[in-house]
């Protein structure tokens, strides 16, 4: 097509680059025709599959499986088999408390530490972060100009790496930082918010909160648009008041979409590492220590690595995290029977 | 002018202003300045020296002092706008400070060592970039190793990605095999196996498989993923079967078929793929920590938060690094932003 354009000869400069894996795909053909003849459409079937089955076998289902036995294990050694099996030591050693309620009653004080803040973020990050997106997904439905503007404003945040939003706002919350600066111009004193065990609490909730709320903004944004046209219509004939519109049309036919979006980011906000890794490390203290970190340091980064206890409490994680996966597959299956009707 | 305000706050249809107009202009405009604002802070904070850096409060844009090398002085002096005591103002250069007394002299007659109250002096300022927070970074650091590491990672990962899960979305989407249905489940079943539930183990794999410390330790774990059949599978289904069976009619070979007819039909959703591809592997962060412990290794993600955990952190280059990081990502916010959110919207999956 390219070639007919005037003043241009020859092939393009893609076509040119497309050769060598054209000359590539050629030569695969070959051996496959005879895959073909020989094991027939099932061979084929096989043929394609493998590659994404085999990765999917040796670097997520392998580790999975030998994660249990991992949590069986004891000492420092790395590879299984040079570890020594200890039953079930590990998950006694991640429950043996005095006091369940205070996590310095325990052996693996950390643990429970982590577990508590985990629980206390979890709360608080997936009510605001559901409350911020869905007045936001509410606003952006509104009849707006330039809508998809606004919606890119706040979709912004999700693209940048986790890492990259630490640092943005490890230097917001610096001791010579923005958010100081603010404050000292309105004749407020600064202060070290990072060096605060609440503040740096309020810190990593509020920054996970800044760095993905857009892309749950957007999943609320589709269910609302779902949402028929002419019950607003009808509605507004009426003269129902705004209010009474949200909690008798909107609420109700968002509900399903909604139940999926509080799964999705419960499932995202146990996990919570990166941002905050960076933004505090974890500290002042263990104020910030989640769960995820918890695991990371005591099976890689701690002098006396226990890959056995952080098995088990990545187990422990991983039980959670089946349960809420399913509970969401659970509420995504009518919905989705209900697209494929229409 | 009044006409002017009229237009741009004027309703359609004519209707007056209602309390949720006021929410929705509040909520958009503030908005745009905190998803907007740390990151613009960031990109002009990287211009400024370290100096300048340090100062509080902080200025917008990056103003530094003047100097000025003055005869018998080893170093440039900072350069001052002062008040003298009969009310005449001159430029002069600060030798040294004791208490609220500044010790200065003149830059064009250095003899004679003029006191003046601090109160009386203000500093001369003027704008300047600091560049080098951005050359140095990628001469005295690993700093290109770092990008070139990141690119690599990024690149090879999308690449394999697109293959692999575009080859098993066509099997599952075009044949009719035992244990179809297995394969299904069990892709849809790794979505309940996050990186942080297995880590442990895989770092184990991994290394019994020699790729611990290198990259492609990095590449291979995050290649097959679930979403990436998902979409793909999803949008080949809605290619008509048809087409298949009247190449076959041609003796076209199951391969042919898969790469000349199903690939290039598939191709919008290959993009939206390409671009989370991208996104994700250049964002990756827990796992690269883990599997790269020599310096020259890392990604960029992970030199990053590595130079910015030191005691003494290098804030002028950290910043500078940052928005080097950013890059690609904002452009493809920039000009891919419409297909990633229709395939958000589209699907559910990040």
């Amino acid at each position: 097509m390219t070639a007919d354009v005037p003043g241009r000869t020859g092939l393009s400069l893609s076509e040119l680059a497309m050769v060598p894996v054209r000359l590539a795909m050629s030569f695969i053909d070959a051996p496959l025709r005879w895959v073909q003849k020989t094991f027939g459409l099932g061979g084929m079937a096989t043929f394609f599959l493998l590659p994404n089955m085999l990765i999917f076998g040796i670097f997520v289902l392998l580790p999975f499986f030998i994660n249990f036995a991992y949590s069986m294990t004891g000492g420092t050694a790395l590879f299984l088999p040079d570890r020594s099996f200890v039953g079930t030591d590990q998950y006694a050693r991640l429950f043996d408390c005095a006091n369940y309620l205070d996590p310095n009653s325990c052996v693996e004080d950390t643990f429970w530490t982590a577990v508590g803040n985990t629980g206390w973020f979890v709360v608080l990050q997936v009510t605001l972060m559901i409350g911020f997106s869905l007045v936001t997904a509410l606003i952006l439905n509104r009849d707006l100009r330039a809508r998809s503007f606004w919606r890119a404003v706040f979709f912004f945040p999700v693209l940048l790496s986790p890492v990259v939003v630490g640092l943005i706002w490890k230097w917001i919350l610096q001791r010579q930082g923005l958010l100081n600066f603010g404050l000292f111009s309105f004749g407020f004193e600064p202060h070290v918010w990072l060096n605060d065990r609440t503040w740096s609490f309020a810190a990593t909730v509020g920054v996970s909160i800044w760095a993905h709320m857009g892309f749950y903004t957007l999943i609320i944004l589709a269910g609302l648009q779902a949402i028929p046209k002419d019950l607003y219509e009808a509605a507004e004939m009426d003269g129902t008041r705004t209010s009474r519109v949200f909690l008798r049309i909107t609420l109700p036919l968002l509900m399903p979409n909604l139940l999926v979006v509080i799964v999705l980011v419960l499932i995202r906000a146990v996990q919570i590492f990166d941002e905050v890794y960076v933004l505090t490390g974890g500290g002042p203290g263990t104020s910030t220590l989640y769960l995820t970190q918890y695991i990371y340091e005591t099976g890689f980064a701690t002098q006396l690595r226990n890959p056995g206890l952080a098995a088990a409490a990545s187990i422990l994680m991983g039980v959670v995290l089946v349960v809420l996966t399913l509970l969401q597959l659970g509420l995504s299956r009518p919905s989705e029977k209900k697209g494929s009707r229409k | 002018m009044s006409r002017a305000v009229e237009f741009l706050f004027r309703r359609k249809g004519g209707k007056g202003w209602h309390w949720t107009d006021i929410v929705t202009w509040v909520w958009l405009v503030g908005g745009l300045f905190i998803m907007f604002g740390p990151a613009v802070w960031l990109v002009g904070s990287s211009f400024k020296s370290p100096a300048a850096l340090a100062e509080f409060p902080p200025t917008i844009l990056p103003y530094v002092t003047q100097k000025a090398t003055v005869e018998a002085y080893d170093k440039p002096l900072d350069l001052y706008e002062v008040t003298l005591e009969d009310g005449s103002k001159a430029t002069l250069a600060e030798v040294r400070r004791i208490g609220v007394v500044s010790q200065m002299v003149d830059p064009v007659k250095p003899g004679e060592i003029v006191k003046v109250n601090i109160a009386n002096r203000t500093p001369v300022r003027q704008m300047s970039f600091a560049a080098e927070n951005y050359t140095e970074p990628f001469t005295h650091f690993d700093f290109v190793r770092y990008l070139w590491n990141s690119v690599f990672v990024t690149v090879t990962a999308t690449l394999i990605t697109l293959v692999v899960n575009s080859m098993a979305a066509f099997a599952l989407s075009k044949y009719e095999f035992r244990g179809r249905t297995f394969a299904m489940l069990l892709i849809l079943a790794t979505l309940m196996v996050p990186l942080s539930v297995i880590m442990v183990p895989l770092y184990s794999i991994v290394s019994v498989l020699g790729l611990f410390n290198n990259l492609w330790g990095v590449i291979l774990p995050t290649v097959a993923t679930p979403t990436g059949v998902f979409i793909l599978r999803q949008y080949m289904l809605t290619i008509p079967d048809e087409l298949i069976d009247a190449a076959r009619m041609d003796k076209a070979s199951e391969w042919q078929i898969y790469w000349r007819i199903i690939l290039p039909l598939t191709a919008p959703a290959l993009a939206v793929l390409a671009i989370f591809s991208v996104v994700w592997r250049w964002n990756d962060f827990l796992w690269p920590l883990i599997v790269l412990s020599r310096k020259e290794l890392y990604t960029l993600q992970v030199g990053l938060s590595i130079y910015s955990g030191e005691l003494n952190v290098q804030w002028h280059f950290i910043l500078a690094m940052t928005v080097v990081t950013m890059i690609p990502v904002v452009l493809v916010f920039l000009f891919l932003q419409r297909f990633i959110t229709t395939g958000i919207a589209g699907t559910g999956l990040k």
